[in-house]
């Protein structure tokens, strides 16, 4: 369920590192807890999101709404964003459906590397999720 | 410091458990929020039929010779009107004329009035209705005696049925039989909370359990799905019923909360007449309009909304509709700005977002 070679936040969170690039999106356990979702946003401050925006670790990057809640997305590194997955205006149920894989939420270079090692392995997460219900 | 109380918990908190649902603090009850997908059991209800746990609500009986007259005086609605068998949706209100509760009132007897309340409400509607009894009557809060199931949806007459050898067929709306589900005794009232035709079914907790999966099982051929708050919550909105807490609440009047219906003023002195009739004769400020978003945008509960892009309300409801398709919302503005039709904008996380005003309620069933 939890690929073990993402890294997660505790504001659930994944991104998968492959040589610079970190792929960034929000965990199953995520969006089993917002139910369906309707849409996604991506801002940072007060504007959109756009590739070449530098984002910081832990700064907003914008929203995932469902029916019932809206929840902010928290970038888990910093670094410049090299690409945003548009199809999901269109298609933000694809988020419950394929939250680690096709929903990713966007690609970042990363800048400080290093943050990796503060995040949570597959196994943390999992533990932290279950103690958190 | 002082400690969190305790959630409490429904008879089938342990069968929710076990479905996986995920659960909620509701007013302090630990609740189903959805079971599996939110927008798939409101579906359910409004195209075959859905179940939804309700014991959190509480009871309130008022009995003995002038049951009639005390539940006439803290009620809006005329309680005098009820035959036996027969329900109402009345306010409760306090002498200034903003709620205390939104309440059915079901004639079980001449003697004998029994009130269904909103849960986070009970003990207060109990403390509110015994301050109010000069009268010959006993009132008691009997929510411990009695779990709640809602079927709801157009298959829930032929699921229930299978439960019971009472005719449901013959029991209108707002009406109810008292007879037995699956061998145990039962209030069987055709209400609910989504605007579809339905069933709420007053039962020994102890049964709770047992039942919910008899009921489970008889709609299964029909697609029963369990469903959760959210649902609810969306089912409701679309019909425009009202939430305790959202539409009404202490600082708000029937008449603001577009609920003149259920005051009779013809029906004598009631509590919080005085209020309601002053309010009547000097005008309103505001009343509760609907709203559908045009821009992208879900005008959620508590957001501003602007009118010529000047603050002038405030949403109280408000949901993307999985019937509709669109976001939809309740709202309350300037009785003069409350007409439909109207450009407003919702601020959406400091954002102002199109939306306008339109009539209600958004959905209403084909009879």
């Amino acid at each position: 369920m939890y690929p073990e070679n993402y890294r997660y936040t505790k504001e659930h969170e994944w991104v998968h590192v492959e040589g610079d690039t970190g792929t960034i999106g929000i965990t199953d356990h995520a969006q089993h807890e917002l139910g369906d979702i309707v849409y996604v946003d991506f801002k940072y401050g007060r504007d959109t999101l756009k590739p070449g925006q530098q984002v910081d670790q832990g700064k907003s990057i914008g929203s995932v709404e469902s029916v019932k809640a809206v929840s902010d997305i928290y970038s888990p590194v910093s670094g410049e964003i090299v690409e945003i997955n548009q199809s999901l205006a269109d298609a933000p149920e694809k988020l419950n459906a394929d939250p680690h894989g096709e929903a990713w939420l966007v690609k970042m270079r990363l800048s400080h590397p290093e943050e990796i090692a503060n995040l949570l392995s597959a196994a943390d997460y999992q533990t932290y999720i279950g103690a958190e219900k | 410091m002082l400690a969190a109380a305790p959630l409490k918990a429904t008879c089938l908190n342990a069968v929710h458990r076990a479905m996986s649902a995920k659960m909620v603090d509701f007013g302090g009850w630990d609740m189903p929020v959805q079971y599996a997908s939110l927008v798939e059991e409101h579906q359910a209800v409004r195209k075959s039929v859905g179940v939804f746990d309700v014991s959190h609500m509480g009871e309130i009986d008022i009995a003995g010779p002038e049951a009639l007259q005390l539940t006439d005086f803290v009620t809006t609605n005329a309680a005098a009107r009820l035959k036996t068998g027969q329900i109402q949706y009345a306010g409760l209100l306090y002498e200034h004329g903003g709620f205390v509760d939104d309440v059915l009132v079901h004639k079980v007897a001449g003697d004998h009035y029994f009130l269904c309340v909103n849960a986070s409400n009970q003990e207060k509607d109990f403390d509110h209705i015994r301050a109010q009894n000069r009268f010959d009557a006993e009132v008691g809060l009997v929510s411990d005696n009695y779990a709640q199931l809602a079927i709801q949806g157009p298959n829930a007459r032929a699921t229930l049925q299978k439960l019971t050898t009472v005719d449901l067929a013959p029991i209108r709306y707002y009406w109810f039989v008292d007879g037995a589900v699956s061998g145990t005794p039962a209030r069987i009232a055709r209400t609910g909370y989504t605007g579809e035709d339905g069933f709420e079914i007053y039962i020994d907790p102890a049964e709770g359990a047992r039942l919910w999966h008899e009921i489970l099982g008889a709609g299964k051929e029909f697609g029963i799905r369990p469903c959760g708050l959210g649902a609810r919550n969306t089912l409701r909105l679309e019909a425009k019923m009202a939430l305790y807490g959202h539409e009404i609440h202490a600082s708000i009047t029937p008449w603001e909360a577009d609920l003149g219906w259920i005051v009779k003023l013809d029906k004598g002195d009631f509590l919080g007449r005085a209020a309601l009739d002053k309010q009547k004769e000097q005008g309103l400020h505001r009343k509760l309009i609907g709203f559908e978003m045009c821009g992208r945008g879900i005008g959620r509960d508590g957001y501003e909304v602007l009118v010529d892009g000047a603050p002038a309300g405030w949403v109280t409801s408000g949901s993307p509709s999985p019937t509709l398709n669109k976001n939809i919302g309740l709202c309350y503005l300037p009785l003069a700005q409350a007409t439909v039709g109207r450009a407003i904008e919702v601020v959406v996380r400091s954002q102002p977002v199109a939306a306008v005003t339109v009539e209600t309620p958004f959905y209403k069933r084909a009879k």
